[in-house]
């Protein structure tokens, strides 16, 4: 009785692909590009916006460009000039550092590099890493400034460029940091004299433009200070950029701090922890880790705004490229020499969003 | 057995452990530190405004300031007062802010949707765009407007022309404007009594929907007030089409409108920028409102017309407000980098200011005075319209 019935396959049958208008690349472009006569219309009118603005530009940037020629060759030709860049590069990077002192800030930045390439995996984050960034930011220092180890000394009016940009948003946002803790903390204390000056201070500052404190910096500041006493052009820069962050790291913090449950607070209390025991080992150590991807976020801004010292003549990155482009040879070629620079912020904000990025979903998931 | 008494009064603090107390000691001790602080500065400032005998005081203010400003919304020459040159500059930046941040709010909105986008060219599109312009700083986005008006542009003679009547050239943008004839008074009048109908309506419809049900159709009615009253007035009027067009003459454009380069570059940059922050807003916002809500108002039967307005919108208003507010007062803070490209605004103004009569602490003051105020004012705005739309519980 085992006899198969007559209409009954024991074969198994060969599975039926698919048509191909539903898989493959042309599945693909119609669920994504066509899927509607809506999404048609969009795809088809983007296309032809980008077959009127890519190809054109590519001509410009690659066809008929020129990369070595002088500034006269270059307004011969219909491309773009990106000699402007390779000709003058060193100025755009090192600024008026001494020519062939120049390899000391190529290496700060070097370091620079590494360590927050070495930062990046959380599971560096000890305290042997604090030391390593202390002893980093010395060492920067010291390529920058010599003065020792025969070193020859180079004045700070000499520093400019990348280096200048990269120190300014690097020694801004560590010692704004701090600052801003402080602040975020006296506005969510009790004393009410304390909370009033930490409200004043952090609305103040969030309400006025950088540039207002930059100019503040540099022609107001000075009268502040008695006679007979000055202070670099960059430390007072640098101290209103600090100041400026400080206020809107606060209100960061301010946002972790307020994520704490009660209970958190209560047990500290209950454990018999002062106020400064209580935030230095039950509150800070997890508001700070909340709040590290909105910090990050601050640290991309910090460093666009590192730019905003072009008004008070510092000459960080985007000056030096703005004098190097008054020179007659190279007047006229500013955007080939500004979308070089805003490539290197581009790929620095990049990493930097990434990585946040990244943060973010490493934090979630160990919460 | 009997009962020891026992002290049931609190234990004596002595006055360093009273937390009260204590904290009175921390707070005064905290003013005291900042007022000797500030007497410190203040002291020092007047000896060295004495010795460099730098005048104080806003006396400066009624003199004559004795320089020109390139553009200027009322009418302003070197012989009017700082005081003058200075409204003039508070002018162009409110100019200056209320176009962005109307542009911004407009693009930014669009490219946050197109970012949510099914069709995938559109939506990687706008990724690219938000990564782009978030990540260079906006100063140097201005200078490369403003290089793009400078250096890439013709010159009038040369002038792109790609609409009949706009020209695009390096002294700006300049297109042609409708003389002016009494009836655009009333096309004016008649808006703005269209806007006042349309306000009643919404109301009245509303009332009327709560109570019977029956819908009105606004979506129709609204344009057809606000559009067909203007073109009416105007038609009666005998459709009076004369335009001021901008014709070349010599080196340079006569007529027309011309809006320059300066605040071109400086429009096109702060927008630019602040719209790829807006998208991102909108984006979050939009998917901050759960599927679940798209598919049970669709299984009420609304249209997606209907979901998006009365389902969606307003849960992701909620979203967006807050930092949306804070990107408008940024793009107002950035246009304090019009200095850097010659737009005569506040800060620029001001600073002409302060190096002609060398009262620096009054100019950086009063630059900061103005900004506070609005920044205080657009928060005030947006609290009390976020509170508006904020949910109502229950």
């Amino acid at each position: 009785m085992n006899q198969p019935h007559p209409h009954v396959s024991t074969q198994p049958v060969s599975a039926v692909r698919p048509p191909v208008t539903s898989v493959g690349p042309i599945g693909w472009i119609k669920q994504n590009l066509f899927s509607n006569w809506f999404n048609s219309l969009l795809t088809i009118l983007t296309l032809y916006l980008l077959w009127k603005i890519v190809p054109p530009f590519l001509r410009w940037a690659f066809v008929d460009s020129r990369w070595y020629s002088d500034g006269a060759a270059c307004r011969e030709a219909d491309g773009a000039c990106w000699s402007v860049v390779g000709r003058n590069i060193r100025f755009m990077i090192f600024g008026f550092f001494p020519h062939d002192q120049q390899w000391r800030p190529l290496l700060a930045m070097l370091i620079l590099v590494g360590l927050l390439f070495y930062s990046r995996n959380r599971k560096h984050w000890k305290k042997s890493l604090a030391y390593a960034w202390f002893a980093g930011l010395v060492i920067m220092g010291l390529m920058m400034q010599g003065g020792i180890f025969g070193l020859t000394e180079v004045e700070s009016t000499q520093w400019g460029g990348l280096p200048l940009t990269l120190l300014l948003a690097v020694f801004g946002l560590t010692a704004a940091h701090p600052l801003g803790v402080l602040l975020a903390l006296g506005r969510q204390s009790r004393m009410p004299a304390i909370k009033a000056l930490s409200i004043a201070y952090i609305e103040l500052i969030r309400g006025v433009p950088l540039i207002s404190l930059l100019f503040m910096s540099s022609i107001v500041f000075p009268l502040f200070l008695p006679e007979g006493v000055t202070i670099n052009k960059i430390v007072r820069a640098q101290v209103a950029m600090i100041l400026f962050t400080a206020a809107y790291i606060a209100e960061v913090v301010r946002g972790g701090l307020q994520g704490m449950p009660k209970g958190q607070y209560e047990a500290a209390e209950s454990l018999g922890l002062n106020y400064i025991q209580t935030m230095r080992l039950v509150i800070l150590p997890q508001a700070l880790k909340i709040v590290i991807p909105p910090t990050v976020s601050i640290l991309i801004s910090a460093f666009k705004d590192t730019s905003l010292v072009v008004i008070i003549a510092l000459y960080d990155l985007l000056k030096t490229t703005q004098s190097m482009l008054t020179d007659p040879q190279w007047m006229g070629f500013s955007t080939e020499a500004y979308i070089f620079i805003a490539l290197i912020y581009l790929i620095c904000c990049f990493f930097m969003s990434n990585y946040s990025r990244r943060l973010e979903r490493e934090l979630n998931v160990s919460r | 057995m009997t009962e020891t008494p026992q002290d049931t009064s609190p234990a004596k603090i002595s006055f360093w452990y009273d937390p009260a107390k204590r904290s009175l000691l921390y707070q005064l001790g905290t003013l005291i530190l900042v007022g000797l602080l500030g007497y410190y500065l203040l002291t020092n400032t007047r000896h060295n405004l004495e010795r460099q005998s730098i005048a104080t005081g806003f006396g400066f203010l009624q003199k004559e300031a004795s320089f020109e400003i390139g553009e200027s919304l009322i009418s302003y020459t070197a012989a009017d007062t700082y005081f003058r040159a200075l409204l003039v500059g508070v002018l162009n930046t409110l100019l200056v802010a209320f176009i962005g941040i109307v542009l911004t709010v407009i693009l930014g909105t669009f490219i946050g949707i197109a970012r949510l986008s099914k069709n995938w060219l559109v939506s990687r599109l706008s990724l690219v765009y938000v990564e782009l312009f978030q990540d260079i700083p906006v100063l140097l986005q201005l200078f490369f407007w403003y290089a793009f008006f400078y250096e890439i542009l013709p010159s009038p003679r040369q002038a792109l022309n790609p609409v009949a009547g706009v020209f695009l050239c390096n002294r700006g943008l300049v297109f042609a404007v409708p003389v002016f004839h009494p009836a655009h008074l009333l096309m004016g009048i008649c808006l703005i009594l269209g806007a006042g109908s349309v306000w009643w309506l919404h109301r009245w419809a509303g009332r009327r929907q709560a109570r019977t049900g029956k819908p009105f159709p606004l979506i129709w009615a609204a344009p057809a007030i606000l559009l067909g009253g203007p073109l009416l007035t105007w038609l009666l009027a005998g459709a009076p089409s004369r335009m001021n067009s901008p014709v070349l003459s010599g080196f340079n454009f006569e007529g027309g409108l011309t809006i320059s380069p300066e605040f071109s570059a400086l429009l096109l940059g702060l927008v630019l920028y602040t719209a790829a922050f807006v998208a991102e807003i909108v984006r979050a916002g939009i998917q901050s409102v759960g599927r679940g809500q798209t598919e049970a108002a669709l299984s009420l039967s609304l249209t997606s017309g209907q979901v998006l307005r009365l389902v969606i919108l307003p849960q992701a208003l909620r979203v967006i407000v807050p930092p949306l507010t804070s990107q408008m007062l940024n793009l107002t803070k950035n246009s304090s980098l019009a200095v850097a490209i010659g737009y005569p605004d506040f800060v620029s103004v001001a600073g002409t200011t302060i190096n002609q009569t060398g009262q620096a602490i009054e100019g950086v003051a009063m630059i900061m005075l103005v900004y506070l105020f609005f920044s205080l004012l657009t928060s005030a705005f947006m609290n009390w319209f976020n509170k508006k739309i904020a949910i109502v519980e229950r």
